[in-house]
């Protein structure tokens, strides 16, 4: 509160100067006028000069950026759809440096080359509907190929067929970690809400609900290759966006709605690590990785753990404090596998009935006599704490 | 004839204008010149307090929880203990930057600044059609700029959700801590800057419609007035929705109903909310915040359209296609708010339909790119700081806008969607653009806002550092978007992953760094050459507008005598019928002359 005010303050006190200022300026008569701060042909020729250096500078930078950091960008996608995004992509951008090439050349050759002098005086031309219905139909055209094949890949993406061999998984978001249930072998998930969530069944999943039975609850996403994985994506608090970057996969979590996206792997995780780039992307990581290492140990801290690469799902939707923390291990299996790991996995019914088993015994040796009075305590406790909270939200 | 009357009866308020006090002249003043004045300087305030937040964060990302002095003594011990930014106040600083930027500073602070200054000069009129509504206008931008600063103040912290404010996040106390009382007051701002933007845009489109002078039609409107008037119609369209979507959360907030919220579990309750959709907010948001980004570029464009005919000496060229372009796009913009929405969970088959009139866009913006690089062809072209920054925003629109093809294709936005790629597309096409337009526009028009000329020198130190800067910064930033970094987040330290993007986020900061600082001489050469910068002429870029025909010294009504008339468009320079290179507006036709242009 105190910086507001001395800020208040300040910034009164600059208006009253300024204002002060401003009168005995008004005052003031008299001082000289002249055209100095307008350009002078010494300027045009000097601006124009740089106009040309500038144009260098974009054109080097553009080479040098790609040279340097073409590799930072997403490799070989990982899945069936990515090579179909990554080649419309790569065409697009065939197009993007083209005509940023020539026209960030015209603009700049154009200001250097009809640089100002007095003795010049410019073409009077105000327009040509011969030019204008020129650069209207080809970018009408070159951008109607790249609609027609980003909607024919959008369209081959997006939807499911109903009768299509797939794996239901659920996404299940929250404030700040990921959770998949797998289906199970009926390969259907059983129903959901939040308002079932209790104990450990931190899905909410409806356990009336026959389909639940078999439903697998995990915290490290395995996929099998080569097979059609359709998510149903949940999220319990607010929004998150489920990023699987090397899949070429996205979509967004929505509380009170399930969201879906569908994809096939194509490499299992072993199989990635193994491709040429990625292995030298991991080298050049744990390179800078045991350099900032050799610093942290020297200043008395831990070393970095060698890096080794895994799929990872990020959250992509800001979502709150630790937004920058949020994600899960992804990882792709052969379908043998995938079977096993799966197979190894306990239902969460079991998992309920197993706690609950192990909870009985402590509960009942908690119901002693005093347990009213603490009841009674904690429901005073508790509307005590619903009052606070209701006046702080006002 | 309504053009006269409206002459008579300020002709006759003239003699009562000497009684101006220091309040009704400085500060409450209902003279549009004023009131420009006290936008952009407001404006240019706010934008200093944004850049200040986008250095911070900058630092941030570039050296991740280091220590900096400097965080600890802006941030205090709450949110920067020994000095390291927390990472609660990360994510409100990039929220209160986007806030403040796009609003505060490209919003009213360009528009207010030249709508207000230009529209009433170029057009031919003594003032704007309310002046009191004017003043009020301003007065309620004022007090939002102050509600929005007042709530970086508060115990929690300010807003922090993200400028885009989405729904739970924005509306649960419990989820983020910057959405209990930061947000509340985030909203109230937003809410009187809306109506102050609405004043404002009604204001311009009433007196674009109905106070021109004789002979203004309006295809001898100049560019910038045609850029204020359609910006003006695409924000009385899209603000309200805005608004409404603003009071739906304050109602979600603060009186329990379930617009936007649906099956919430957090903090370990399930809350009441039954029923509303996030996804709603996302369409209501949009469908002002998509129109939003060309209410910040079209003036930019329009001023730029002005100022390099101007300094080329040549007619814009095209300037019915440039008219048509601007209509094209205003009219397109009100129907791709979804492209921002690819992946919310909307059906797909919407984001085919959003993906096309998207690109469509594209047509348009390629026609304006173009006609400014023909503007250019066999001008004279006058180098003045003004007529640089129009190049540069001209060569960022294009860098910028190219990428949108990536982001506007539902395909291609699936991968690149909310990471630094994003980040880098907007501020080239937007932010920057839009900055160059406003700079132009200041170093175009202050011999006409103050009287005196701002030095030239400093003027093209200013536009070369900051050149070189944006495209530091932002160049590289598409390619760790490509890499698939995350925009929002406070630090990638958690992801080996991206280890190997560091080295470009310290280059990026770098750059950042530099550009921020060197706007200083960008200020001081503002500050001081309001009161020690040399006198201007009356017409300093020998330009054909209006406005160049008013005396240097400020008086009430603009004109000392009767309004000019105008008999031609407002691009002839260097018309080969006429020997000097440039003809006024308000120059009568020569006998016989015909007109070269369609």
């Amino acid at each position: 509160m105190t910086s507001l005010l001395v800020i208040i303050v300040l910034v009164l006190l600059a208006v009253a100067l300024w204002q002060l200022t401003k009168i005995f300026d008004l005052t003031q008569v008299g001082s000289s006028s002249d055209d100095s701060q307008v350009a002078s042909d010494n300027d045009n020729n000097i601006q124009g000069y740089i106009m040309f250096g500038f144009l260098a500078f974009i054109y080097i930078f553009t080479i040098y950026g790609l040279l340097k950091w073409g590799n930072l960008a997403l490799h070989t996608p990982a899945s069936e759809h990515g090579v179909l995004v990554d080649s419309l992509m790569n065409i697009t951008w065939v197009l993007i440096f083209t005509v940023q090439a020539i026209t960030q050349g015209l603009l700049y050759w154009f200001s250097f080359k009809y640089k100002g002098n007095k003795n010049n005086k410019a073409l009077f031309f105000a327009d040509s509907n011969k030019l204008e219905a020129i650069w209207s139909i080809i970018p009408s055209v070159v951008l109607a190929v790249l609609i027609l094949y980003g909607l024919y890949a959008w369209n081959n993406i997006m939807f499911v067929d109903k009768d299509e061999d797939v794996i239901e998984i659920e996404i299940y978001a929250q404030q700040f970690k990921w959770t998949a249930r797998y289906a199970g072998p009926d390969n259907v998930l059983g129903k959901a809400n939040v308002r079932l969530i209790e104990g450990i069944n931190t899905l909410g999943v409806d356990m009336s609900d026959p389909y639940a039975q078999d439903d697998i609850v995990v915290s490290e996403l395995h996929l099998p290759k080569g097979k059609k994985v359709h998510f149903k994506m949940r999220s319990q608090d607010v929004l998150h966006s489920a990023y699987f970057p090397h899949f070429r996969a996205q979509m967004n979590t929505v509380p009170g709605m399930v969201t879906e996206f569908a994809f096939v792997p194509t490499y299992t995780t072993a199989e990635y690590r193994e491709l040429p780039f990625m292995v030298e992307k991991v080298a050049n990581i744990n390179k800078l990785r045991a350099k900032k290492s050799a610093e942290l140990i020297a200043d008395g801290g831990t070393g970095l753990d060698p890096y080794i690469f895994d799929y990872l799902l990020l959250c992509n939707k800001i979502c709150g404090a630790s937004h920058y923390n949020m994600q899960m291990k992804v990882v792709v299996d052969s379908p043998e596998d995938f079977k096993s790991w799966l197979g190894e996995k306990t239902t969460l019914a079991q998992d309920i009935k197993a706690a609950a088993a192990s909870e009985k015994p402590a509960e009942g040796e908690a119901k002693t006599q005093d347990s009213t009075i603490q009841d009674t305590v904690n429901a005073v406790v508790d509307t005590v704490k619903a009052a606070v909270a209701k006046v702080t939200m006002k | 004839m309504s053009a006269e009357a409206h002459d008579h009866a300020h002709d006759h308020e003239h003699e009562h204008h000497h009684k101006d006090t220091f309040i009704t002249k400085y500060i409450f003043s209902i003279d549009h010149k004023m009131i420009a004045k006290q936008y952009l300087i407001t404006g240019i305030i706010m934008g200093v307090i944004g850049v200040a937040m986008s250095l911070l964060f900058r630092m941030q990302l570039a050296w991740p929880e280091e220590s900096f002095k400097i965080f600890n003594v802006l941030l205090g011990d709450k949110f920067a203990p020994d000095g390291v930014m927390a990472n609660d106040i990360y994510l409100a600083l990039v929220t209160i930057h986007g806030t403040i930027m796009v609003f505060f500073v490209l919003t009213a602070g360009l528009s207010g600044t030249f709508s207000n200054l230009l529209i009433p000069l170029q057009i031919g009129a003594r003032d704007m059609a309310s002046g009191f509504m004017n003043m009020i206008s301003y007065w309620l931008f004022f007090l939002s700029a102050v509600i929005m600063l007042c709530s970086l103040f508060v115990e929690a912290g300010p807003a922090s959700a993200g400028w885009t404010i989405y729904p739970p996040l924005s509306a649960l106390p419990q989820a983020i801590p910057g959405s209990g009382t930061g947000m509340t007051l985030w909203l109230v701002s937003m809410a009187i800057f809306i109506a102050s933007s609405l004043m404002g845009s009604l204001n311009y489109i009433v007196t674009v419609i109905n106070l021109r002078t004789k002979g203004m039609s309006m295809t001898r409107l100049p560019l910038t007035i045609w850029t204020f008037f359609v910006t003006a119609i695409i924000g009385v369209i899209s603000f309200p929705v805005l608004l409404s979507a603003a009071l739906l959360l304050i109602f979600d907030r603060s009186f329990g109903t379930s617009f936007f919220l649906s099956d919430i579990y957090i903090a370990g309750e399930v809350l009441h909310y039954q029923g509303g959709s996030p996804v709603l907010f996302e369409h209501l948001f949009w469908f002002l915040g998509h129109p939003e980004v060309y209410i910040v570029i079209l003036p930019a464009m329009g001023l730029v359209s002005e100022i390099m005919a101007t300094n080329s000496r040549k007619p814009i060229f095209g300037y019915r296609a440039m008219i048509m372009s601007v209509l094209a796009i205003a009219f397109l913009s009100t129907i791709v708010w979804g492209h921002h929405m690819f992946l919310s969970g909307m059906n797909p088959f919407l984001g085919s339909v959003f993906t096309f009139t998207t690109l469509l866009i594209a047509i348009p913006s390629a026609v304006k790119a173009f006609n400014w690089i023909t503007t250019l062809w066999k001008g004279n072209l006058q180098f003045n700081p003004a007529m640089l920054f129009s190049i540069g925003m001209v060569s960022t629109f294009i860098t910028g806008g190219l990428t949108g093809i990536i982001l506007g294709d539902s395909t291609l936005d699936i991968n690149v969607h909310d990471t630094y790629f994003v980040i880098a597309h907007f501020h080239l096409v937007m932010g920057i653009s839009a900055l160059y337009g406003m700079f132009a526009g200041i170093y175009h028009w202050f011999p006409k806002m103050y009287g005196r000329m701002l030095n030239k020198n400093l003027g093209y130190i200013h536009f070369w550092i900051t050149a070189v800067c944006a495209y530091g910064v932002f160049f590289p930033m598409h390619f760790i978007g490509l890499a698939g970094l995350p925009r929002r987040y406070y630090t990638n330290t958690n992801f080996p992953l991206f280890d190997d993007l560091q080295n470009v986020n310290v280059l990026i900061t770098m750059f950042a760094l530099i550009g921020g600082v060197f706007q200083l001489v960008f200020l001081y050469n503002f500050f001081s050459s309001i009161f020690y910068g040399k006198k201007a002429v009356q017409n300093p870029w020998k330009s054909t507008t209006l406005e160049w025909t008013t005396p240097v010294e400020h008086i009430h009504g603009n004109w000392p005598g009767e309004i000019p008339h105008v008999y031609r468009w407002p691009y002839d320079y260097s018309n080969p019928n006429h020997d000097v290179d440039f003809v006024p507006q308000n120059v009568p036709m020569k006998e016989g002359e015909e007109v070269l242009h369609h």
